[in-house]
């Protein structure tokens, strides 16, 4: 998950899509983030990279909105609602993902395990 | 002046005397005063019709211009008068009638009810001292040491209260108002009967009973002079003390031109918070400059020039009343669409007006800075110059000022102040900067703002005669939202007082230890 800087950045995302839920006069997705370019990347506990930015899922709520559409804690989110989520700061990151108007976000996650299991699957399927 | 001759339209008996109000007069017929007679004065106004050429039509006239009031609010004198009086001249003549007769008669009366009352004060325990030695000396006993210890204790709480009377009573007045102080009048009869009962318990139980005890009687005495002193410490609280604390807050006006200033005042009558705000007013509002004002008339008289009755363009407009109002409107209507331009006007005018006044500055300050080069102190040590060559300040002002006389009474043209300053003051104001090494920029500074209406030579404290006009009694108290008008000669300040709010203050305790800092460089957001 590392970039190198003029390269374009390749990842294998996985697509989530989690409906907003209302409290009250709030729509809430149910985990928080960490990370961004204005933060300090090295106490990011979840990163492999500790020069790594990017915005970060730090805690998922058991039962919302974000655990049942399948985020997990530590996921790296690399797209919101078709916004890059790579190199923004913070505060951004939380206005993308709390727009009052949009009651669904869609997000691109990158993880480790999905690394794994693209490279298992294609150790085992050669060529395919 | 303009020509003051009267070919008398209307006179009617107003609550205010109306200053010079030559230009623009036109539509004073849309804002007659209101028929409220000022206790104070009772002047009267003639107002001349403008531009009445023939004799015949003026009665004609007269009749066409009325408004709806006319019936109820003035006293018309049709015709012409033989004898022509100038506006001031009249307003001259009913206020020196007045003060002639009332203001000083009764100044004097109060002064020397004041020091009658002062002297039956001052004498009474001594004479309830004296009085039984002279008229049963051999009755009395004597004085033991302890009564003439009180005679000294008398002797000096009489000489406090008298330097405390002097010192409160006996200051020079710095004003006239309209009605006595409320406060004075209750001390004085506060002491009255004060004095009186304790005459009568004196000639009743004492002088008919003939008392021996005369340390009974030197005690009595020294009891009235400690309640005396009490009585002045009434007076202090009364009189001085329970205004100083600020109660309200009141916002002066000028009418002419808005100068707002503020001030806190404590818990007075109106005629005494009048006094403040008048001494205020000539410490701080700039000097009334009538010259700029003429430019905002001739501007209104611009607009009103297609509404009002008096149109020179034809007879048509002077209709009865009805169709008047239709018409009126009508023309507003019109006139509104066709103000379009005036604001551009007034603002390249006025950006014209900045830069010329801005140029005549610049030269002007190169012309003093460069006058001021000219001398120079002479110092002691230098040997005697001839004595031609020494000069004291004024003929050292004399000197310069050729040099920058011009330049300086072109700027004052400019800036409209030339009726302010006149040769002589500046010229003395030269010599003082010129004995007090003062630079020549603060030579300038009196001549590039307008300073406060103390700074300009006597003759331009313009009205030291000031009328209070006001719907509430002047001797009752301040309150929130009473308004009252101070009316000079030129213009008039309109005063609103408001209460100054009771505040409720609370405290919060701060431990110094409790100021902790951590870095906030990994923030988490739940969203």
């Amino acid at each position: 998950m590392s970039f190198v800087p003029g390269q374009p950045v390749t990842a294998v995302v996985q697509r989530i899509e989690i409906q907003k839920l209302r409290q009250g006069e709030n729509l809430i997705l149910g985990f928080s983030i960490g990370g961004g370019i204005d933060q300090d990347p090295g106490q990011n506990p979840f990163s492999e990279d500790k020069s790594d930015k990017g915005i970060y899922v730090t805690r998922i709520t058991p039962g919302g909105p974000a655990e049942v559409a399948g985020l997990r804690i530590g996921d790296k989110i690399m797209q919101v609602n078709g916004w890059d989520m790579t190199m923004v700061t913070h505060d951004q990151a939380r206005k993308k993902l709390t727009k009052k108007r949009e009651d669904v976000v869609r997000l691109l996650i990158t993880r480790k395990s999905l690394e794994e299991a693209v490279k298992h699957s294609k150790g085992s399927h050669p060529r395919q | 002046m303009d020509t003051e001759s009267t070919y008398s339209g209307y006179s009617h008996y107003s609550g205010r005397s109306r200053g010079s109000h030559r230009h623009g007069e036109r539509s004073r017929d849309r804002h007659k005063s209101r028929s409220k007679d000022s206790r104070s004065e009772k002047s009267v106004t003639i107002n001349t019709l403008p531009a009445e050429p023939l004799l015949g039509d003026s009665s004609l006239r007269g009749e066409k211009v009325q408004d709806d009031n006319w019936g109820e609010t003035t006293t018309a004198i049709t015709g012409t008068s033989e004898h022509s009086l100038s506006q001031e001249d009249i307003v001259r003549i009913t206020k020196d009638l007045e003060d002639s007769v009332g203001l000083d008669c009764r100044h004097y009366v109060t002064r020397s009810i004041a020091v009658i009352l002062g002297l039956l004060v001052f004498f009474t325990p001594l004479a309830f001292l004296v009085l039984p030695h002279i008229l049963w000396p051999e009755k009395l006993q004597s004085c033991g040491t302890a009564c003439e210890g009180l005679f000294i204790s008398v002797a000096f709480k009489l000489l406090i209260l008298l330097l405390a009377v002097w010192a409160l009573f006996f200051r020079p007045a710095r004003a006239g108002l309209p009605r006595v102080f409320v406060f004075r009048i209750l001390l004085a009869v506060l002491v009255l009967l004060f004095v009186i009962s304790y005459w009568l318990f004196y000639s009743v139980r004492i002088l008919d009973s003939q008392d021996e005890n005369y340390q009974g009687i030197v005690q009595y005495a020294v009891s009235l002079v400690d309640a005396l002193l009490f009585i002045h410490y009434l007076a202090v609280v009364l009189l001085e003390l329970r205004q100083l604390q600020p109660c309200y807050s009141v916002c002066v006006t000028r009418a002419t031109d808005g100068e707002t200033r503020h001030y806190n005042l404590g818990q007075l009558s109106i005629q005494r918070a009048a006094l403040a705000v008048i001494e205020h007013y000539y410490c701080d509002f700039p000097i009334h400059n009538p010259a700029l004002l003429s430019a905002s008339k001739s501007r209104a008289a611009k607009h009103l020039a297609g509404l009002k009755v008096y149109n020179v363009d034809g007879p048509g407009n002077n209709a009865s009343a009805g169709i008047a109002q239709s018409q009126s409107r009508a023309m507003i209507a019109a006139a509104a669409r066709r103000r379009d331009t005036s604001h551009n006007e007034l603002y390249y005018e006025e950006a014209e007006h900045e830069r010329r006044v801005r140029k005549r500055r610049a030269r002007l300050v190169v012309a003093v800075e460069e006058a001021f080069t000219h001398i120079k102190r002479m110092q002691e040590e230098e040997p005697k110059k001839a004595p031609g060559d020494v000069m004291d300040p004024r003929e050292a002002a004399q000197a310069i000022f050729p040099s920058m006389a011009r330049a300086l009474q072109k700027y004052l043209r400019t800036t409209k102040q030339q009726h302010c300053h006149s040769m002589e003051s500046i010229q003395q104001h030269l010599a003082f900067c010129i004995t007090n090494n003062l630079t020549p920029k603060a030579f300038l500074e009196s001549y590039l703002t307008p300073g406060p209406t103390l700074q300009y030579g006597k003759d331009h404290w313009l009205g030291r005669r000031w009328t209070l006009i006001s719907e509430a009694s002047v001797t009752s108290g301040l309150k929130d939202g009473s308004i009252f008008l101070l009316k000079c000669v030129d213009f008039s300040l309109v005063v609103t007082s408001r209460k100054i709010p009771y505040v409720q203050m609370s405290e919060e305790y701060i431990d110094p230890k409790s100021h902790k800092f951590v870095l906030r460089l990994q923030s988490e957001t739940s969203v």
